[in-house]
């Protein structure tokens, strides 16, 4: 078995100061894997780095393509890259507005992906759309309606639907329940769970909430200031923290 | 002659312009950015395609102006006065007879020939523009041939109208790569775009050029199961009884009363003068509207 995902010294500067640095860890096909860490400790930039987003300055994205094995993304033609990004790929933002065009009503938005790549069947790409608000549980009879006239958790939810509507094999999350209060979250990792199972996702998910990543996650990377001082199974990780600052942050988290 | 420099426009810009329309011919559907003048007019009466004319006409030429199919229109009038005192070159109101047709949102009923260029005015060449309002990322779009995103707009459209609403300015693919804005035409007029004659775009505020040659492949977006048509009012013409012409409705009082007459008015005219007469029209006098 080929790793769907594996990167190689990874590293990123904004000028002279480090957004992260020497980051390499394989991704096995339906894993999981949790990236956590305080703000500023270079998650984000890790996560937009891994997705094409921003261009690291040194390492390599080598991604295990459908067509032709493992490719380094970062050496691809834009095209080739941009293409990856509406199949294969899929990126769920912290904020549903950053990921849906707020103008386009639900159904339009869970379409565009298919219709991106050669979808010409009106009556097919609704259908597709209505099977997968369903899937997100959201009611057939909302397809028409814009992301505007929908909750913060629905727009999360059609978000979902949206990115995985064109079958992709790795998805990264930005904070995905980030905004949400806690009985919304709980649905939504339920749902989350649930397709990841059911698709064999594979997921990098970033967040600074311990409780998702031990729901979601199977295995956690732990950064802190631009590196990752601590990797490993999430329980392993969250139970017997080694590193001085997991320590600190598994400590940290209130209990109620 | 006048103080004007041909055509108003001085030799060098007429040869940047050109320049531009050549590097448009040769890329059907792309939109060529060019330095575009400020024009003794506001922008939006036609700027775009002003400059283009100017740069297409020679002394030999005969220029037509229409404006929604009509010749006699406050913009078509003035944009042939324009050239009249500009260029001094001969005018003509009838379709057959021109070498050089500046129009708005029409293509004249009558076919062009091999020997004629269109000329188009565009408010806004970017097809992309309303769905995604950077310019830096439609760009990329068209570089990278990705219009997804311009079937969303008609899958919105049949999701709120149960058909595709969208009228006027419907978009094409040129050749197969291209997604182009054929400026506000009626979609009726989609399938005159594959003409014998060459058209040019010109858009004077955006500073784009883009062109179709002669014969180019234009094909209006659709989907499998809602197919592109070409709609009109189902009527015939008032006037001259044409049924397959495209129609203006014009409100006549305030009791409903109302005629449909067609848009393209020397297409009408010549129609009345060889004999044709519609339900509400009398019969053709030489020199009478």
């Amino acid at each position: 078995m080929t790793a769907l995902l594996q990167v190689r010294d990874l590293a990123r500067f904004y000028g002279a100061r480090r957004g992260c640095e020497g980051v390499s860890f394989d991704l096995w096909p339906g894993e999981v894997m949790g990236i956590v860490g305080e703000s500023g400790s270079g998650k984000s930039t890790l996560l937009s780095c891994l997705a094409g987003q921003m261009a690291p300055d040194r390492g390599e994205v080598i991604f295990d393509t459908r067509g032709d094995g493992p490719r380094d993304t970062l050496k691809m033609s834009e095209p080739e890259r941009r293409m990856l990004m509406r199949t294969d790929w899929a990126f769920v933002h912290q904020h549903a507005r950053d990921g849906l065009r707020m103008g386009v009503s639900a159904g339009g938005n869970v379409g565009e992906r298919l219709m991106a790549v050669g979808a010409r069947r009106y009556g097919d790409i609704r259908n597709r759309a209505i099977d997968w608000l369903g899937r997100v549980e959201i009611a057939a009879d909302r397809v028409d309606d814009r992301p505007g006239a929908f909750s913060g958790g629905m727009q999360q939810r059609l978000q979902i639907a949206r990115n995985l509507v064109t079958g992709p094999r790795l998805v990264f999350m930005d904070e995905p329940t980030g905004g949400l209060d806690v009985s919304v979250q709980a649905r939504l990792l339920d749902l989350l769970r649930g397709l990841v199972r059911e698709m064999g996702l594979s997921a990098i998910i970033v967040t600074h909430d311990l409780a998702v990543v031990r729901l979601l996650a199977d295995r956690l990377m732990v950064m802190k200031d631009g590196r990752v001082v601590e990797a490993g199974l999430t329980d392993q990780v969250l139970d017997d923290p080694q590193h001085g600052y997991t320590q600190l942050l598994v400590s940290s988290v209130l209990q109620v | 002659m006048s103080d004007y420099n041909f055509a108003y426009l001085d030799e060098q810009t007429k040869r940047m312009i050109r320049r531009a329309i050549l590097k448009a011919l040769a890329i059907p559907g792309y939109q060529v950015p060019f330095a575009s003048r400020e024009m003794p007019m506001p922008y939006g009466w036609g700027t775009g395609g002003v400059q283009v004319s100017a740069a297409c006409l020679t002394p030999g030429d005969t220029f037509k102006v229409i404006d929604q199919g009509a010749d006699d229109t406050t913009n078509a009038v003035s944009i042939r006065k324009f050239f009249e005192k500009t260029a001094g070159v001969a005018t003509t109101e009838e379709t057959a007879r021109a070498s050089i047709i500046q129009t708005r949102h029409r293509i004249p009923e009558e076919p062009l020939t091999e020997d004629q260029i269109l000329v188009y005015q565009v408010p806004i060449p970017e097809p992309l523009r309303f769905l995604e309002p950077s310019e830096v990322e439609t760009r990329k779009m068209h570089s990278l041939e990705e219009y997804g995103l311009m079937h969303v707009k008609l899958y919105e459209d049949i999701s709120q109208h149960g058909a595709i609403a969208t009228a006027y300015a419907y978009p094409v693919k040129v050749e197969g790569r291209y997604v182009m804005d054929p400026s506000p035409i009626p979609k009726f007029d989609n399938p005159k775009l594959r003409m014998a004659a060459i058209q040019l775009f010109g858009a004077g505020r955006e500073q784009r050029i883009y062109a179709l040659p002669p014969y180019c492949e234009v094909v209006s977006l659709d989907f499998e199961d809602h197919p592109f048509e070409a709609t009109r009012a189902d009527h015939d013409c008032d006037l001259c009884g044409a049924s397959d012409s495209y129609l203006d409705e014009v409100i006549m009082d305030d009791a409903g009363g109302r005629m449909f007459v067609c848009s393209d008015t020397d297409y009408c005219r010549s129609r009345r003068a060889a004999g044709h007469v519609g339900a509400q029209g009398a019969p053709y006098e030489e020199g009478r509207p």
